[in-house]
């Protein structure tokens, strides 16, 4: 096992990891920009090394800047949360040029992963089902249209460098298909630096279903169960739960069965994400692969009752995994609601300020990870996510009765949070039923 | 009658979409701010022709703060 760890990252997540080191008896090092500098993360940490000004280019995506502070701080390993570099295989591959173990998969499999038509191509080589499209870059307006005529309309375009909902566009018919084709081209260019595209079949009123999978430096991979995601906007997730309700055992067997048969194909190691499509009669699509630990792992832990960080650690070091697939159990039922500073009454539009009343639930059932607290000042330059609210029970009925509770004793002032949001969705028949899809938002049905 | 475009959002200016002289639509992207990992128009309240733009890319805004003037 390593001796100290460095987290290359900010906010909850930091402190997660943290958490974990403590756990293992590891010396743990924090990294922060000068916004940071008094953030709780900073705190929670052995040592702090300041890595650059507040913008993220300059500082907690400056892989120069971080390495730097773990050669100084001496770290033998380093963690890189979710977002910012974790998703960078060029990063992971200078983490371990210098000598220091990197905590998530191998390069290779972040760079297939990262490419989102080769992870199509993979995937559909081991066995997986994919959306009917593209299996190259489209190159031109022409090469998408023959596609489209081909899968039928609507398709979606998506950008090969994606993830996260940016430079995707619906296009209804081939007279749209022209315009869509390049302000998708676009936004891919300028959120990527590359704007290669491809085609999929749009699926309507689709659930978001994606299954945690785990492996091991020999190769071992298990899969720990699924978690439904439907809730989301903007393409990004709002709430998730583990079991995902109503799904049907055939799907669910399908699921979990493709999603380790796709990691075993790459040499997956280990944590990481298996993304699906769920369509209303049951069939099931690869979306992508996220190569890191997921910001909605906790509801996977509070089902299995294993820790996904330490797990992480101890992969990293060499460890075999330490269960087999027949005790990886799904027992009791979680949901995760994430608290960002965004205003849901005009379209979540970001709310940055200054959290001045911080009042968080505790009790029986109820988990919190925040990254801030009372004081703490909610940065332009940083993802919006102030705290995530989890909590679980027997049954999923009794699940919701908890978070119905902690999202009614939660008090934020100051920022603008999604709180008043979550609470609707929680509340609602929709939402209690299980009858979720991933367009609920866009159509209208939380509104106040 | 001069019209001043406030920022709506506290944020940092991303891009200066147009420059003084240029016509606008109501709706239009005058400038676009970046905050918290998202892009935001900051529109022109009306049609016009933008008479002065009062900030530069990578300048930090508050809410409320005048980004540009339209004729």
């Amino acid at each position: 096992m390593f001796g100290t760890v460095l987290v290359a990252n900010r906010g909850e997540i930091a402190r997660r990891v943290f958490r974990a080191c403590r756990q293992l008896g590891l010396k743990a090092i924090a990294v922060y920009s000068e916004a940071d500098r008094g953030a709780p993360h900073v705190r929670d940490a052995d040592q702090a090394v300041e890595i650059g000004a507040a913008p993220a280019r300059e500082s907690y995506l400056n892989a120069e800047r971080i390495l730097e502070a773990a050669r100084q701080a001496r770290a033998d390993a380093i963690h890189p949360g979710y977002g910012f570099l974790s998703e960078s295989w060029r990063f992971a591959e200078a983490v371990q040029r210098a000598g220091i173990d990197f905590i998530g998969p191998r390069p290779e499999a972040i760079r297939k992963m990262g490419d989102k038509i080769e992870a199509r191509r993979l995937m559909s080589a081991a066995g997986v089902s994919v959306l009917p499209g593209s299996f190259d870059a489209v190159d031109d307006v022409a090469r998408a249209e023959a596609v489209a005529r081909e899968v039928g309309y609507p398709v979606i375009l998506k950008a090969a460098a994606g993830g996260g909902g940016i430079g995707m566009a619906r296009v209804d018919k081939a007279a749209d298909l022209g315009a869509a084709f390049a302000a998708a081209t676009r936004r891919a260019q300028a959120a990527f630096g590359a704007g290669d595209l491809y085609v999929e079949r749009y699926v309507e009123r689709p659930r978001h279903v994606e299954v945690q999978v785990f492996g091991d430096e020999a190769g071992t991979v298990v899969h720990m169960h699924e978690r439904e995601c439907s809730i989301q906007r903007r393409h990004q997730k709002l709430i998730e739960e583990s079991p995902a309700p109503g799904l049907p055992a055939a799907t669910k067997e399908g699921l979990t069965t493709a999603a380790v048969a796709g990691a075993r194909a790459i040499g997956y190691s280990n944590a990481g994400t298996m993304e699906f499509l769920v369509d209303e009669g049951g069939g099931f699509y690869f979306l992508e692969m996220n190569a890191r630990l997921q910001v909605e792992h906790p509801v996977t832990e509070e089902v299995t009752g294993l820790d996904l960080v330490v797990a992480q650690l101890r992969a990293a070091a060499g460890e075999p995994l330490p269960w087999r697939q027949s005790e990886i159990v799904q027992r009791r039922a979680a949901i995760e609601c994430r608290v960002y500073a965004e205003d849901p009454s005009k379209g979540f539009l970001p709310s940055p300020g200054t959290v001045q009343k911080l009042e968080l639930p505790s009790g029986e059932g109820i988990r919190i990870e925040s990254g801030v607290e009372a004081g703490s000042a909610v940065s332009v330059h940083y993802d919006p996510l102030l705290l995530k609210l989890v909590a679980h029970g027997a049954t999923r009925a009794q699940a919701i009765e908890r978070m119905t509770d902690a999202l009614d004793r939660s008090v934020i002032e100051g920022v603008r949070t999604t709180i008043p949001f979550l609470r609707r969705v929680v509340a609602s028949a929709a939402f209690r039923e299980g009858r979720v899809h991933t367009q609920m938002l866009e159509q209208g049905a939380f509104n106040a | 009658m001069p019209e001043e475009i406030k920022a709506h959002i506290t944020g940092v200016v991303f891009q200066i979409a147009t420059k003084p002289g240029d016509r606008v639509a109501a709706g239009d992207a005058v400038i676009v701010l970046e905050s918290m990992k998202m892009e935001i128009p900051v529109e022109a309240p009306r049609a016009g022709a933008v008479k002065e733009i009062k900030v530069q890319e990578g300048q930090t805004v508050q809410e409320g703060d005048v980004v540009a003037v339209l004729e």
